[in-house]
C-alpha cells in the first residue's frame, strides 16, 4: 500500500486561461466528469455514507449501547493498546532505517528497500500464517513455548507481532524521501559547530522530518488498528480477551448483532476520517514548506 | 524473542559490531520481524515433499480458489485501470464543485479498516441493500457471489491506480497536447498518441499493485463472500480455513503459492517502476 504524496494538490493553479483546444464542446468533459463521478458514488461514496447511516437509522441509543457492551470495551482496549506498543516501535525502526539508507549508495540498496516495503505486498494472511508456523502450538517454537507455558498464538504477544510485521514500511517509507530532499548541508553544518550526534538529531533532522514522520506515525497507526487479516490468523478470536475491533465488526455482522457492528465501525470509520483529514493537512505543510 | 540469528555470512558480530546504530536497528529488527518469519514459511514448505507439494497445491479446491483470486482481482485492476486512470485525468485537468471531497474519498480504501469495508459493501449491495435492491430485480446478485469479491477488490484496488497515475499526469506539460492539437490532431488522436504512451508505466503500476493488493485481500470478501468453494471461496481464506483444521502443511502449501504471485508481481512492479524512470524526460 503507498500513498503517493503528490506535491502539486495544494497549489493548483487558479482557473485555466484561454488555451487553443480542438472544436469538441464542454459536453465530453462533462460526460467524464459524470462518469467519474457515478462510479466513484458507487463504490466508495455510498458505502461510506452507509456506514453512518445504519449506525444512526434508528437514532443514537443504539450506538451508545454498543459502545458500553463489555465485548466492545474489551475490544476497543485491546486494540489501542496493541496500537501502543506497535506505534512507537515500527516509528523508532523506521527512523533509524531511514537514518542508515538516506543519503548512501551501496550495493544492495534497492533490494533493502524491496525488503522493507515486502509486508505492503504479502497477505495479511500469509503474514500471519508465519508467525504461527514459528510460534504455533506445532510450530518451531511450540514445545518450548508449551514447556515455559508462555503462549504468544491466540494471545496477546502474537496479535502485537503480527501488527508489527504488517505496518513495518510506513514510517521508513514516509521519512525517506523528506531526509534524502533536505539534504546533509545542515547536518554537516551542525557537526562543524561541534554538535554531538544526538544534538543534531533533535535540533537539526527531527525538525527537517517532523511532518514526514507525522504522517508515516498516522498510517501506521491506522493499520495496526484497522489490521484484520494477520490478526484473524493469530488472535484465535476469543470474545473479550484476543479480539480487536476490526475482528468483533466481523463477529457482530456474521452473528446477526448488526447495529453493534456499525457502532464499532462508525468509531473505526472516524479514524480513517481522521487519517484522511491529516492527509491533506500534512501534504499542505510540506508542500509549502 | 531470544531465538539464536540465522547467522550471515562472515563472523555475524563482528561485522555487526562495525556498524553505525542505525544499521544494526534495521538489522536486528528486520532480522527477527521479517527475515524469520519468512523463513520459517520457506523452510516449513520445504519439509514437504515436491510430489506432495504438487499434489496440495493443484488440488481441485485450491485451484478453484486461485481461480477465483486471480481471475476476479486481474479483471477488478484491469477495470480499475481505465477507470483509475479517468478519474486521475478528471481530476487532475479539470474543476468542479466537490472536487476536494472527491480526492478524500479516494483516499478512503487505504484508511479505512477492510472489515469495515466489507461489512457497508455487503450491506449496500445485499438484496435489500441500496444498490443491491436495485440490481435484484435484473436477476444480479452481487454479495454474496463471486461479483462481491470483485465489488471488495474494485474497492482495494481503486486508489492505487489514481494515486500512480496522478502525480504523473500533473508533470505532463500541457504544451505538448496543445503542440499536437495546433498541428491538427484531435483530442482522441492526441490522447492516443501523445498522452497514452507517456502514462502507460503508471498505469501498469498501478495496476499491477492494485492487483497484488486485491490477491492478497481478506477482510472485505471474507465479509462479502459467502466462501462456498468452486463458487467464491478464495485463497487467502482457504489458507485460514486449512488452519483451522489444524492442517499445517495444507496451509503452508497455499501460503506459499500465495507469497510467491506477491514476490513476482512486486518484482514485476519494480521492473515496470525501473523502466518508467529510463524513460523518463
Amino acid at each position: 500500500m503507498k500513498l503517493e504524496r503528490h506535491s502539486q494538490t495544494g497549489i493548483l493553479p487558479p482557473s485555466q486561461p484561454e488555451r487553443p483546444t480542438p472544436s469538441q464542446g464542454a459536453w465530453v468533459q462533462w460526460v467524464l466528469i459524470g462518469i467519474v463521478l457515478v462510479y466513484i458514488a458507487l463504490l466508495l461514496g455510498i458505502p461510506a455514507v452507509n456506514i453512518f447511516y445504519q449506525a444512526f437509522k434508528d437514532g443514537i441509543s443504539p450506538f451508545f449501547e454498543t459502545l458500553i457492551q463489555p465485548d466492545f470495551v474489551s475490544a476497543l482496549w485491546l486494540t489501542v493498546l496493541t496500537a501502543l506498543i506497535v506505534v512507537p516501535l515500527n516509528t523508532f525502526f523506521g527512523i533509524y532505517a531511514a537514518l542508515a539508507i538516506a543519503h548512501k549508495k551501496f550495493r544492495g540498496r534497492t533490494f533493502l528497500l524491496s525488503l522493507i516495503d515486502l509486508p505492503f505486498s504479502i497477505s495479511p494472511v500469509v503474514a500471519g500464517l508465519m508467525f504461527v508456523l514459528i510460534f504455533g502450538r506445532q510450530g518451531w517454537l511450540g514445545d518450548w513455548l508449551q514447556a515455559w507455558n508462555i503462549q504468544v498464538i491466540f494471545a496477546f504477544p502474537g496479535i502485537v507481532m503480527v501488527t508489527a510485521f504488517i505496518t513495518i514500511p510506513f514510517v521508513a517509507r514516509e521519512v525517506l524521501p523528506v531526509l534524502e530532499e533536505a539534504g546533509t548541508d545542515q547536518e554537516e553544518a551542525a557537526k562543524t559547530l561541534g554538535a554531538n550526534p544526538w544534538q543534531i538529531f533533535w535540533r537539526v533532522t527531527l525538525p527537517n522530518i517532523r511532518w514526514g514522520l507525522l504522517y508515516g506515525v498516522i498510517l501506521t497507526n491506522a493499520r495496526a488498528m484497522g489490521e484484520f487479516g494477520a490478526v484473524a490468523v493469530v488472535s484465535g478470536n476469543i470474545i473479550g480477551r484476543t479480539q480487536t475491533l476490526p475482528l468483533f465488526v466481523e463477529d457482530a455482522y456474521k452473528s446477526y448483532a448488526t447495529p453493534s457492528a456499525y457502532g464499532a465501525a462508525v468509531l473505526l470509520s472516524l479514524l480513517a476520517l481522521v487519517t484522511i483529514f491529516a492527509k491533506e493537512v500534512l501534504e499542505r505543510r510540506t508542500s509549502f514548506r | 524473542m531470544t531465538l539464536s540469528a540465522a547467522s550471515p555470512s562472515i563472523n555475524p558480530l563482528k561485522a555487526l559490531a562495525q556498524l553505525s546504530w542505525p544499521w544494526r536497528v534495521t538489522f536486528i529488527y528486520l532480522l527477527f520481524m521479517l527475515l524469520l518469519p519468512l523463513t520459517a514459511l520457506v523452510l516449513r514448505a520445504s519439509t514437504v515433499e515436491p510430489g506432495e507439494f504438487w499434489r496440495i497445491a493443484t488440488d481441485p479446491v485450491a485451484v478453484s480458489t486461485y481461480e477465483v483470486t486471480f481471475g476476479t482481482a486481474l479483471i477488478a485492476a484491469l477495470i480499475n485501470g481505465v477507470l483509475g486512470t479517468l478519474a486521475a485525468w478528471v481530476l487532475v485537468r479539470y474543476r468542479f464543485p466537490f472536487q476536494k471531497g472527491l480526492e478524500g474519498l479516494i483516499d478512503l480504501p487505504f484508511a479505512l479498516p477492510t472489515a469495515v469495508a466489507g461489512l457497508t459493501l455487503a450491506t449496500v449491495y445485499s438484496d435489500n441493500g441500496w444498490i443491491g435492491s436495485l440490481l435484484a430485480p435484473l436477476g444480479i446478485r452481487i454479495s454474496f457471489t463471486r461479483l462481491g469479491v470483485g465489488v471488495a477488490m474494485l474497492f482495494i484496488s481503486f486508489s492505487f491506480v489514481v494515486r500512480t497515475v496522478q502525480p504523473v499526469l500533473q508533470e505532463i506539460e500541457k504544451e505538448v497536447e496543445e503542440a499536437a492539437w495546433s498541428l491538427g490532431a484531435s483530442r482522441w488522436q492526441t490522447f492516443w498518441k501523445v498522452l497514452l504512451p507517456q502514462l502507460m508505466t503508471a498505469i501498469l503500476t498501478g495496476v499491477a499493485l492494485g492487483f497484488s493488493r486485491a490477491v492478497g485481500e481478506y477482510g472485505s470478501i471474507v465479509i462479502i463472500a459467502s466462501s462456498i468453494p468452486f463458487r467464491d471461496l478464495i485463497s487467502a481464506v482457504l489458507v485460514i480455513q486449512r488452519l483451522e483444521q489444524y492442517d499445517y502443511t495444507g496451509a503452508t502449501v497455499i501460503g506459499t503459492v500465495l507469497l510467491l504471485i506477491s514476490l513476482v508481481s512486486l518484482i514485476a512492479i519494480n521492473l515496470l517502476q525501473a523502466w518508467g524512470r529510463r524513460h523518463e524526460a
